[in-house]
């Protein structure tokens, strides 16, 4: 606060006060808000969001999640195990200081050890080794084949080490430290009530759009699309589906909609015998016969989810990431709703008579998650599954729900839960959801349904550890195939994410649900 | 005096001894915040060194031993979230909440003094009953409710003020405040409104029943029949001296303003402590829970403190209750 | 909600000098006809909310009756079964009318239930206080001065923060925020009718402590007690709203006013005001009630004020 001249505050004022914000500026809404400027503190989406104005990657990620050349011209493995980075010339940190090599060793060098770091890069940086080939050319080895170098690799933002050397998350939260490349400048950062940024004209590729954008967490969402109404803000991000209907009709508000990479699933317990949320059953677990789960899948309408629950603002699914990522398989359809075929499966395995299940959910982590599960839980019930709801605050769910139980295994039998593939590609869920539960080895991470099936496992290691994109895809595929047939874990739908925009504005919807400035459009 | 101040100080630190225990393990059974905070493509390693990183690793009494060893020096811990010290973030709201109460309190006053006196003046007329009526039913309002609803009318319907947030801040007295400026002015009436309407029920009652009093006094009376004007009488007169238990009531008040500002800040975004707290029980920032709870409470007894010790400064028969007692 | 603070006490004599205790204070209540209307309003909130899975249109938690594709249907509409929304229905497609008298159900059960604990409690503490004196006293009554110097919602933010969430912590953190008024108030006029001599002679005859304490005692400090309870019961249901709508008080399972409004907080800007606006005004309107037979209340066991 105390640190911005007050000129410049001055300047802010004097444009505020006149009631008229100038073309050139930008005030944005958005849910949530990074917890710090230090790009490598928070390994999490609002602050990788915040931190992606200021800096760039050596890959970047489009609205697709697709890559493409950032600081990094180009790149390609020379062998399995080793890739060459050759790197952009020319382009200068917001200082004036050029980008060399050094910059990008220091960044690696300090991404996994930012000191109290609640989500650490380490994810990214480990097994990699780096060398300077020259101020422009970096090789990267790994000990095993690594396909996702490149995606690994287009999460980091790149520091500048002659201001990151010493540097705590406290002086880039300050503004001291945060100087990058990337098309925006840091101005301030007021926790809790704005982030702070202006144009940076000296930006090696497109421009930025916006002189000056003030961005402010608004975390409540009537009051966040209150804002946009009263002239507060001109865009904000998240809108929610109850306000979807009359924003339409609304001729001061544009709606920029896309599909993202996140997939709503339910987990089953695979693993135990007598499952603790499962009753009426005489200690056995239905859920472990594929026919139960087949039942269950069919006893949902997804349709009707999507058109009542979601608004219409979704799109039901058949497997781990809609169309159009790599890896989805193109052999995966959705499953119909059949309440009557799944009772007649229910029957054919012995169940015919029911049994209790009680499904658990977040209640404030998805859009409408409670809702969804309440109407799971009527669907359930009508095919002769006595289900139950319960709902809690993500902040005791998600360590219930992995590690409640005893010895730390998951607590519930039923969930509700959602997944995005933050690598834009399916080894991602694959390997966290659908990978038996290795803890030596980091795999089924988040396989709270401790679903494990050998061929699958066999599949995406394989896939995990080659080069070839092609081959890599068709290995994806079949795991993917394998898995959702078996019902490793039941998919529900694709959430469809919702910005609006004053007229004028509009947003160019991403798949990883991220809001950067450099994705809105002028009209 | 000073046997009587050293117990009311030992007395004290065994209040926040006993609240710093209370909070600190109370706190740190519910849900583990690591889930919240962590990268959902983590693997297991990460976790086990998120949790350690956050020094939840440690046994929950060692955490407290380490919690204690830094209060001592000041240093309340290190918010998970921010990973920045718990109190800097705390202090950096000061300033939006103690602006919001303190207009709040004027609102109070400003309405609730004449509208008070009027009710006092007046007891058995329509208006006066009304007036009375009217501050039960301030006090029934459920704030948060009252919130919504004007936000919807206001801001909304009408579209005449910003829904949320505060507005543009200018620095006054070292301090960032925002009714100095149109825009914070403008993002600060309904807030300040909204927390105002608690506090305005306790000024009408308070200014009614000083008006009532003073109205039988014999200084009145004697005004009265003085011939003065009975405009006068009731400007200066009873004025006067309703005005200093009003007010120093509402300073004591103060407190009890700040605290409720919780629920204002949630419904209008306001950028304050309030918000913090709420925003840190969700996301289970513990550091910033113990923090926040262990400084208000620290501010509350010594504001306790402090009156006591003026009282036994002014009033001699509370130092001999005390060591009758 | 914060104003129970300045009440007075009502000290003994006042009450204790009216000839027939009950007649008067009856007809000192029906002077004024808004206390009485406010009276029938709240027995009438009670029957519903004692009476609300009889008399509801439905069970709106029953997962069975309610069918999302009937949600947010506008006040009167009439719903797939052929059932008519009075209120209109929210997200879910629940009828709100049945709704919010579940809702009053839970907050009036919630606001009854830790207004009588704490009044257990706080009773029991007060007259140990005022009977014993001496050190006890002055203990507890350090203990309860502290805790009413702080305000009631932080206490209540501390032990939700501290106990979680449901129905059982909220009702003890309430019990927990109200206790020390009722200590105070029956401390204060047990303090008088100690001195007094009929319980000298129910001492002299060498009558138990407990005896003396519940049979003779507690009779006579009941009316301002009376006052109290009637305020904090007002108190402790909004507290409870206050804390579900900020999302730390009652699990969303079990919907009380206060969640009932958060829920329809979302709604706010979407024209389906029903959601949040009706259960707001059950609330407001059994706050209001409570608290003006309180004031009546308050007004007639007043010494001060009486004319």
């Amino acid at each position: 606060m105390k640190r911005i001249t007050l000129g410049l505050l001055g300047v802010v004022a004097a444009v505020l006060l006149a009631g008229t914000v100038g073309a050139a500026d930008l005030r944005v809404g958005l849910k949530l808000e990074p917890s710090s400027i230090d790009p490598h503190y928070h390994n999490l989406g609002p602050n990788n969001s915040a931190a992606r104005h200021i800096f760039d990657r050596l890959v970047h990620t489009n609205e697709k999640q697709q890559l493409g050349p950032g600081l990094a011209v180009s790149w390609k493995p020379l062998s399995d195990t080793v890739w060459e980075f050759k790197l952009r010339q020319g382009v200068k940190f917001h200082d004036g200081s050029p980008f060399t090599a050094d910059d990008v060793l220091f960044t690696f060098e300090r991404a996994p050890n930012v000191e109290a770091s609640p989500s650490s890069f380490a994810l990214y940086t480990k097994g990699k080794t780096l060398k300077k080939i020259d101020d422009f050319t970096i090789h990267i080895t790994t000990e095993r084949p690594y396909p996702l170098m490149p995606n690994d690799v287009s999460t980091l933002n790149i520091i500048s080490k002659k201001h990151g050397e010493g540097a705590k998350t406290a002086d880039y939260n300050s503004g001291k430290a945060a100087i990058g490349t990337g098309p925006y400048k840091f101005v301030e950062w007021v926790p809790g009530d704005r982030l702070v940024l202006e144009k940076n004209p000296d930006y090696w590729g497109e421009k930025a759009a916006f002189d000056h954008v003030v961005i402010k967490p608004i975390n409540s969402d009537p009051t966040r699309v209150a804002a946009l109404l009263a002239g507060d803000v001109d865009m904000i991000d998240q809108v929610p589906t109850a306000d979807i209907g009359h924003l339409k009709t609304n001729p001061e508000v544009v709606l920029s909609q896309g599909v993202s990479n996140r997939v709503i699933y339910l987990h089953l317990d695979h693993d135990r015998d007598d499952s603790p949320f499962v009753t009426g059953t005489g200690g056995k677990n239905p859920l472990k016969d594929v026919r139960v789960r087949k039942a269950i899948s069919k006893a949902i309408n997804r349709p009707a989810i999507v058109e009542k629950v979601m608004e219409g603002i979704a799109i039901p699914a058949g497997q781990l990431l809609p169309e159009g990522f790599f890896g989805v398989s193109p052999n995966l359809k959705v499953e119909a709703y059949d309440p009557e075929g799944a009772k007649k499966l229910l029957a054919e395995a012995g169940w015919g008579g029911g049994f209790g299940l009680t499904l658990h959910g977040p209640n404030d982590r998805y859009i409408n998650d409670d809702k969804i599960a309440q109407a799971i839980g009527q669907m359930l019930t009508r095919v002769g599954i006595e289900a139950k709801i319960e709902t809690m605050p993500r902040s005791v769910y998600f360590s219930r729900a992995s590690r409640g139980g005893p010895n730390k295994t998951p607590e519930f039998s039923f969930i509700l839960v959602g997944w995005g593939a933050g690598t834009g590609e399916a080894s991602s869920p694959l390997k966290s959801l659908l990978h038996t539960y290795d803890k030596a080895r980091g795999f089924g991470a988040s396989n709270r349904g401790r679903y494990s099936n050998p061929e699958v496992d066999k599949i995406i290691e394989d896939a995990l550890a080659t080069v070839d994109d092609a081959k890599r895809e068709k290995l994806l595929q079949k795991a993917t195939e394998i898995a959702i047939n078996d019902l490793g874990i039941i998919p529900l739908h694709y959430q469809v994410n919702t910005w609006a925009t004053r007229p004028g504005l509009a947003y160019t919807p991403r798949t990883d649900e991220a809001t950067l400035l450099m994705n809105v459009v002028k009209k | 005096m000073s046997v009587f101040i050293v117990r009311r100080l030992l007395q004290s630190l065994a209040v926040i001894v006993a609240m710093s225990l209370l909070v600190f393990f109370g706190v740190n059974v519910i849900g583990n915040p690591v889930d919240i905070l962590i990268n959902p493509e983590f693997d297991q390693e990460e976790l086990e060194r998120a949790i350690k990183a956050l020094g939840l690793d440690l046994p929950i009494w060692q955490q407290y031993l380490v919690f204690v060893e830094n209060a001592v020096k000041g240093d309340l811990g290190k918010s998970f979230v921010f990973g920045m010290p718990a109190i800097q973030l705390i202090v950096q709201r000061i300033p939006a909440t103690l602006e919001l109460a303190l207009a709040a309190m004027l609102i109070a006053i400003v309405f609730g003094i004449p509208l008070g006196m009027w009710a006092g003046l007046k007891p058995d007329s329509m208006v006066g009953k009304t007036i009375m009526g009217g501050s039960i039913l301030g006090f029934s309002l459920p704030t948060f409710w009252v919130g919504i609803m004007m936000i919807m009318v206001f801001a909304v319907m009408l579209g005449v003020l910003p829904a949320t947030g505060r507005g543009e801040t200018v620095e006054f007295l070292g301090m960032q405040v925002s009714f100095l400026t149109a825009d914070g002015l403008s993002h600060l009436l309904m807030p300040a409104l909204n927390l105002a309407l608690l506090k305005l029920a306790l000024v009408i009652r308070l200014a009614r029943a000083g008006t009532r009093e003073a109205a039988l006094q014999d200084y009145v009376k004697f005004a009265r029949a003085k011939g003065l004007s009975p405009r006068r009488i009731v400007m200066v007169h009873i004025l006067k001296n309703i005005l200093i238990p009003v007010v120093t009531v509402l300073g004591l008040e103060l407190g009890n303003v700040i605290a409720y500002s919780v629920v204002t800040e949630t419904v209008f975004a306001w950028p304050g402590m309030g918000k913090l707290i709420i925003d840190s029980m969700q996301l289970l920032d513990r550091p910033i829970i113990v923090a926040y709870l262990l400084m208000v409470v620290f501010l509350f007894i010594t504001i306790n403190l402090l009156v006591d010790i003026l009282y036994s400064v002014l009033d001699p028969r509370v130092r001999l209750q005390d060591v009758k007692g | 909600m914060a104003t129970t603070e300045t009440f007075p006490v009502a000290s003994s004599e006042g009450v204790a000098q009216a000839e027939s205790p009950l007649k008067r204070f009856l007809s000192d209540y029906c002077d004024s006809k808004v206390a009485i209307g406010a009276l029938f309003v709240i027995m009438a909130i009670a029957f519903v909310a004692i009476f609300a899975p009889l008399i509801s249109p439905q069970n709106p938690y029953d997962l069975g009756e309610i069918d999302i594709l009937d949600g947010r249907q506008p006040p009167g509409s009439i719903g797939l079964t052929g059932m008519k929304f009075v209120l209109g229905t929210d997200d879910q497609g629940r009828d709100m009318l049945s709704a919010i008298f579940y809702g009053l159900r839970i907050s009036l059960a919630v606001g009854a239930m830790s207004g009588f604990l704490a009044l257990c409690l706080g009773m029991s503490i007060g007259l140990v206080a005022a009977y014993f004196g001496g050190r006890v006293d002055t203990i507890i009554m350090r203990i309860v001065d502290l805790q009413l110097s702080f305000p009631a919602i932080l206490v209540a933010l501390v032990l939700v923060a501290v106990l979680g969430k449901g129905v059982d912590k909220i009702i003890i953190a309430l019990v927990l925020v109200q206790w020390a008024y009722y200590a105070r108030t029956v401390r204060g006029s047990a303090l008088v009718e100690r001195e007094k001599e009929y319980i000298e002679a129910a001492i002299c005859l060498a009558l138990s402590h407990r005896r003396v304490v519940f049979r003779h005692m507690l009779p006579n400090v009941m009316p301002p007690l009376i006052v109290v309870v009637t305020v904090q019961v007002a108190h402790a249901i909004a507290l409870e709203a206050t804390l579900s709508f900020l999302g730390i008080g009652l699990p969303v399972t079990e919907p009380s006013l206060g969640l009932l409004i958060a829920t329809g907080f979302d709604y706010m800007l979407t024209g389906n005001y029903w959601i949040s606006f009706f259960p707001g005004i059950a609330l407001l309107i059994t706050i209001f009630s409570i608290n003006l037979v309180g004031d009546q209340l308050r007004d007639i066991l007043n010494p001060r004020l009486q004319k």
